[in-house]
């Protein structure tokens, strides 16, 4: 086998052998009913975590997501709250603020040269920061279209629920997989991951595909955002801290290099399920603390990290010898 | 000698034109800025505030600045706070004494390093994701310790590293001063801190020059936990409890930040901890600043954010390039002072 799906085959491999620890204690985590809410309740975390992808793939870093998606959650609150706006046009300009930003962000990284880690870190700031100009409480959202949008769902057989937002973060990650691998972005993405000077000896304009990197990640936070304020009815600038970390590991433990250049989105779904379904597991069993979630997923990741660089080594002396 | 100092004080000269411009507007919009007084034998004023509050950042800054000189770089300083802050408090209140519950938890601290140093020397994995696995897991390992609670105790001792003071100053002042005096004295007055710039600039021409790279790497970050581990007692010690949810949060980030405030480079080599300390100070002077001269609370990551963006500006390559330049075109035009030189 190609030793590029290595990762992704663990990741899958790891994922299917826990589903089925799971299942073999609690029979029921395998109704539609629990798979649909795993979707629901870490829509946001996997529309952001797609966008993380794209970012850690180039080789880069992005913090701010997590602030990006409390400051578009207070920014719907308090536009829907004072003006007459409808939830569409306001969804429309949320995008367009969080999407700017991220270009903004992607533009200092390559003109002024400066770590993307650094900057955005200012940005992770910035955002927040300006959540907190905006309202410093948790408002509600009571707009009737909201009722609506979180009334609708595909009933899957069995009881279970695919809802809007559980759907639209499946429809961002097959969208994410097709620009990752059928378009010249793509490419342009994991050339610039493999070093920037090769990219740009290849032809990759390395300052227009770093600055729609950033942009793409500003969106989906932005996106992230909406989905947030749909699923909690509220919008509150102390929400989705650390946000950001638990969208990296989902990209590490789903098989991405974090020096970039190679990985796969569909790995990040996975790595997403399978924090999902640590807490999951933890919800059922009940006796077990919240913390146990913590040193679990740091335990995974330290494994998928061994792990990595066990194929990397393994790959290496096989290209020696051939 | 002499040159020694002027060629020192250049170094420092962007950092304490920044914390006096940033004090100096403090002072413009809070008339009683600088007044000191002396109560109870101690001295009172925002300047010693400022100083006492960012103690955990200047320590966590300090080992930092030796992790980032590598070529490295610390995530888990926040978490391995919060875990030593849980080990403190949990040794003290189960009957240990205060010298003994001071060496568990700085031999804790240097563990957690270790750990860090391990991965990072030893398995090769780059520092960024080595240090994201503790940081990750730090804080549910915090909680373990505290089994969930926030830990309180009023041992005097354990609570004095945190409030108490001596010769007029606060403990965490002295603590910091004496230790960051400690450390830059052991890296300048020896090679040492030569062969971390060296491992820092290029590491497998060090290891071939026969410098023993994974020793020093390890070190490096021992000597972070260690930092981490005497943030976290103060921390532990100033609200006399440990709380394994939030002590330390976030403050890898400022760490990092005062740094690369100081003018370490984060692709390492050059390092200077006195910059880095500074850099700190000036952190801790934008946060008490903003405080004091009441805007609004809401408005501090937005003017922080502004102020980092500014100095980092200042800083980045083609900014620099830029001033060289200028310079360049100021010395061209007067060729008689060059030449009579």
């Amino acid at each position: 086998m190609n030793p590029k799906y290595l990762p992704l085959t663990a990741t899958i491999v790891i994922f299917v052998l826990s589903y089925a620890l799971c299942v073999a204690q609690y029979p029921n985590i395998l109704s539609t009913r629990v798979i649909g809410n795993l979707l629901t309740d870490n829509a946001f975390l996997g529309i952001a975590a797609v966008g993380m992808t794209f970012v850690i793939l180039s080789g880069g870093i992005d913090l701010s997501i997590g602030s990006v998606i409390a400051f578009t959650g207070v920014f719907l609150a308090v536009v829907l709250e004072n003006t007459g706006i409808h939830p569409l046009v306001a969804f429309a300009m949320a995008l367009l603020i969080a999407t700017l930003f991220g270009a903004v962000m992607g533009a200092i990284i390559h003109y002024l040269e400066m770590p993307a880690f650094i900057v955005t870190l200012a940005g992770m700031f910035l955002a927040r920061g300006m959540a907190f100009v905006l309202s410093i409480d948790s408002i509600a959202i009571k707009h009737p279209f909201y009722g609506t949008l979180k009334g609708l769902y595909y009933k899957l057989p069995g009881g279970g629920r695919i809802t809007l937002i559980g759907g639209l973060m499946l429809l961002v990650f097959g969208i994410g997989i097709l620009i990752a691998h059928r378009t010249r972005f793509g490419t342009d993405v994991y050339a610039l991951g493999g070093g920037t000077a090769t990219a740009k000896l290849m032809g990759v304009p390395v300052g227009r595909t770093t600055i729609m990197i950033y942009a793409l990640s500003g969106l989906l936070a932005g996106l992230s955002g909406i989905v947030f304020s749909l699923y909690t009815s509220a919008g509150y600038s102390l929400a989705a801290v650390g946000v950001e970390l638990d969208a990296i590991t989902a990209v590490v433990i789903g098989g991405t290099l974090l020096t970039g250049g190679s990985g796969f989105v569909a790995g990040t779904f996975i790595g997403i399920l399978i924090q999902g379904l640590i807490q999951t597991y933890i919800t059922f069993d009940g006796s077990l603390s919240s913390w146990w979630t913590k040193i679990l997923i740091g335990l995974l990741l330290f494994v998928f990290i061994l792990m990595q660089k066990g194929i990397v080594y393994v790959s290496r002396s096989e290209r020696r010898h051939a | 000698m002499t040159a020694i100092l002027r060629s020192y004080s250049l170094r420092l000269l962007p950092q304490l034109i920044a914390l006096a411009a940033i004090l100096l507007m403090v002072s413009f919009v809070f008339p009683g800025f600088f007044r000191l007084e002396i109560q109870n034998g101690r001295l009172y004023g925002s300047l010693i505030d400022i100083f006492n509050r960012g103690a955990p950042v200047v320590l966590l800054a300090i080992g930092m600045t030796v992790v980032i000189a590598t070529r490295g770089i610390d995530l888990s300083v926040g978490a391995v706070m919060a875990i030593c802050g849980a080990v403190a408090a949990s040794s003290i209140t189960s009957g240990h004494s205060l010298a003994m519950t001071l060496l568990i938890t700085l031999g804790t601290g240097i563990l957690c390093g270790l750990w860090n140093g391990v991965l990072v020397a030893i398995l090769d994995i780059q520092p960024i994701i080595a240090t994201l696995v503790l940081m990750v897991a730090g804080r549910g390992i915090a909680q373990l310790v505290t089994e969930g609670a926030i830990l309180t105790f009023n041992d005097p001792g354990l609570i004095f590293l945190g409030s108490g003071s001596f010769a007029w100053l606060p403990l965490p002042v002295i603590i910091w001063l004496v230790f960051g005096i400690l450390v830059a004295l052991i890296v300048r007055k020896t090679a040492l801190g030569m062969l971390i710039e060296a491992i820092g600039v290029n590491r497998q021409a060090s290891t071939l020059s026969g410098v023993l790279t994974p020793v020093l790497l390890i070190a490096a970050y021992m000597l972070s936990g260690l930092c981490a581990a005497i943030a976290g007692i103060i921390a532990a010690a100033d609200i006399k409890g440990a709380d394994a949810n939030n002590a330390g949060l976030w403050l890898e980030l400022d760490a990092i930040l005062a740094v690369v405030i100081g003018g370490t480079s984060l692709l390492g080599g050059r390092f200077s901890i006195a910059a880095s300390v500074l850099g700190a100070i000036i952190i801790q002077s934008i946060n008490t600043g903003i405080l004091l001269s009441g805007f609004p609370p809401e408005f501090n990551l937005i003017i922080k954010a502004a102020i980092i963006v500014f100095i980092l500006v200042l800083q980045s390559p083609p900014a620099r390039n830029a001033f060289t330049f200028l310079a360049l075109l100021r010395a061209s035009r007067k060729p008689t002072e060059r030449q009579a030189r």
